[in-house]
């Protein structure tokens, strides 16, 4: 009997193509949304989560200038300066590492290659403050780093561009003006949340990038990696001190520096993320219930249309429950049909935007599952209505129509 | 003799009410004994249809009793008259009222499809009728591409593929030709005799009630003369 319904329901989607599948947009287009989104959702909190551990757990990172949010401009202030680095090296506890860093984009050449990359001048305490591995070669001994030696490691998109899948090690490249000795070959960390190749770049000892990139004894970042168990918040409050005492800030005076928890800036993303996601899922949501109208009205003018097919059914023989079981899974099967094609059309979108923001795709089976449970679900309660009405029908009445 | 299968016992059908009252049927005094050929004549609003309704089960006198085959109809409710229809009546309209965009085939196998027969055994039995009615090989069409005196048998094979004891008929002639409506006609003698189906037929024209053992005629929601013609054999 249910088989037969579902036949009926086929023939009946099929016969009346055009209007079901505009009947089906609603539904279509809210499945799609929801599945698109959460899927995305998911994908860029994954992202983001495995940036932040790529950055280091427990890493606070100081910059100079006062710190007006994510994104908003920095108030322009003295540059970071040796005695704040060391001050912080040798007076903080609790610490795994502390490092500090300088950057800038640079022209990087390799025989007739050449490539523009981010070019990063630092010591060795770097590598476990941003939890950075390598997988070749070592790391700048204490002689080179006092020196400032023409030495330095690359990442595998440098590697790559110069050297295809050869060993790197003990070539010398050039960067800017300066020509360097490759040591070390860093593991891949892919794209960053924001579209960043975090493998183009190039390391050397900060006194090397001082005199020869920058020109200047500026450091424009200063890692600080916390002990494990060791609550970033303290540290950070400790370090802040810290940084005032050493920067001379007048004690009205507000901070002339930032130190930023990567921790809470993950957290901060992550629930922006759900957040996004929970308000996209109630638009979705509403698109459903117009969907499941626009079923309940479709369904209505399917009764109506076929009183006389109703009378007929109801003269030799079929039950009420008969009436109501043919229009009750025609409305499921058509708000099912909607869900599928959502559904498809969701992991789609999600794909197609996963691949160009390269986060990953993480469909969930259990959305799909819910989010195609639900359509065909609305598809039964919104098709109960027109369904009750055609089994009520009077047999004699609904004969007679025309 | 056994009890008649029909029987009508003071049965009035009234619509509407205070000024608008009309009496459809007004103390209908009937029985119709089992294997009979019955057709019923009668003027346009002499309560034909409504008594057919009524002994089809589609609907049920406002007083007096109608009883099928010893039940009383008339008190059943909504699924258990369903029941009835589909266990014993089968029913042939003027309009044929074939499901459209649906083969003769599927049409037929609707009662039993209601009844729960398995698929293998209604696609026999459906064969079986439309074979019956004349309509071998047309099993695959629909009713579009039927004319109107095939419809109306593939409408017939529909009503007596589930084997009823009685087959009602509100005009099955009316929209066709004369040498149609013969045809049709002598289908249905032929099913009364061989089945000893209970035929209770309406119709207009005197040509197609004389097909019949029995000739009611109504008026004004009574039957106003019935009269047996008795052949010798
Ligand atoms: N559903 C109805 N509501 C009101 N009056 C009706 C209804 N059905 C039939 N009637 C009235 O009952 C009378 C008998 O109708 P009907 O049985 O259809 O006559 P016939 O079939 O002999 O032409 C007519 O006067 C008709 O108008
Ligand atoms: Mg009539």
């Amino acid at each position: 009997m249910i088989w037969e319904a579902v036949r009926l329901a086929l023939t009946s989607v099929r016969r009346n193509a055009l209007r079901s599948f505009l009947t089906l947009l609603g539904i279509v287009i809210g499945v799609a949304a929801v599945i698109a989104m959460i899927t995305i959702g998911t994908g860029t909190t994954e992202k983001v989560k495995a940036d932040i551990a790529k950055l280091g757990s427990n890493l606070l990172v100081v910059r100079s200038g006062a710190d007006t949010g994510p994104g908003g401009p920095r108030v322009a202030a003295r540059p970071l300066s040796q005695r704040d680095y060391e001050t912080l090296s040798l007076r903080l506890a609790d610490v795994e590492a502390v490092s500090a860093a300088s950057q800038s984009r640079v022209r990087v050449v390799f025989g007739t290659e050449s490539l523009q990359s981010a070019v990063t001048g630092t010591d060795d305490s770097y590598f476990p403050a941003r939890n950075w591995a390598l997988t070749s070669g070592r790391v700048f001994n204490d002689s080179e780093l006092r020196a400032g030696s023409n030495v330095c490691i690359i990442g595998t998109t440098v590697s790559r561009q110069f050297f295809g899948a050869g060993d790197p090690e003990g070539s010398t490249i050039r960067v800017k003006q300066m020509s360097c000795r490759v040591i070390g070959l860093l593991e891949s960390k892919g794209f960053s949340g924001f579209g960043q190749d975090q493998d183009n770049v190039v390391m050397m000892p900060l006194a090397a990038f001082q005199r020869r990139i920058a020109g200047s004894r500026d450091i424009e970042t200063i890692y600080v990696a916390g002990r494990d168990g060791v609550a970033t918040s303290q540290i950070q409050a400790r370090m802040e001190d810290l940084l005032r005492e050493s920067r001379r800030v007048a004690p009205d005076a507000d901070d002339d520096f930032s130190v930023r928890d990567m921790t809470q800036v993950a957290d901060a993303m992550t629930s922006a993320t759900t957040a996004m996601t929970g308000m996209l899922g109630a638009v979705a949501g509403v698109s459903l219930l117009v969907g499941g109208i626009g079923i309940m009205n479709i369904m209505l003018v399917s009764v109506t249309e076929r009183t006389r097919e109703i009378g007929i059914r109801l003269a030799i023989g079929a039950h009420e429950r008969h009436i109501l079981l043919q229009f009750l899974v025609e409305a499921t099967v058509l708000s099912a049909i909607g869900g599928l094609t959502g559904v498809l059309l969701g992991l789609g979108i999600a794909g197609g935007v996963a691949y160009a923001l390269s986060i990953p795709f993480s469909p969930s089976a259990l959305i799909v599952l819910m989010a195609f449970g639900f359509s065909a679900m609305i598809g039964m309660v919104f098709g109960f209505f027109p369904a009750l009405r055609g089994a009520r029908l009077d047999p004699i009445d609904a004969l007679r129509h025309e | 003799m056994s009890a008649p299968l029909l029987s009508f016992s003071g049965v009035w059908k009234t619509y509407g009410r205070g000024e608008a009252t009309v009496h459809a049927l007004a103390g209908v005094e009937l029985e119709i004994e089992r294997g009979d050929f019955v057709a019923i004549m009668g003027p346009s609003g002499s309560g034909k249809s409504t008594a057919m309704n009524i002994i089809g089960c589609l609907d049920t006198p406002t007083r007096g009793v109608y009883a099928f085959d010893g039940i009383d109809a008339g008190r059943l409710d909504r699924q258990r008259r369903a029941i009835l229809r589909n266990l014993y009546i089968g029913f042939v309209f003027q309009g044929y009222n074939l499901l459209a965009r649906t083969t003769a085939a599927e049409n037929v196998e609707l009662p039993l499809v209601y009844r729960g027969v398995p698929s293998r055994e209604r696609r026999a039995r459906a064969l079986a009728a439309l074979d019956r009615v004349g309509l071998t090989g047309r099993e695959n069409h629909t009713p579009a591409e039927l004319s109107g005196g095939q419809q109306q048998r593939v409408a017939i094979a529909r009503a007596i593929v589930s084997e009823p004891t009685l087959l009602l008929a509100d005009e099955p002639t009316g929209n066709l030709d004369t040498a149609r409506s013969h045809e049709i006609m002598e289908l249905l003698i032929e099913l009364n005799r061989e089945k000893n189906l209970t035929v209770v037929m309406v119709t207009h024209e005197a040509d197609i009630a004389a097909y019949a053992d029995r000739q009611l005629k109504f008026l004004d929601g009574k039957v106003a003369s019935d009269s047996r013609v008795t052949e010798m054999a």
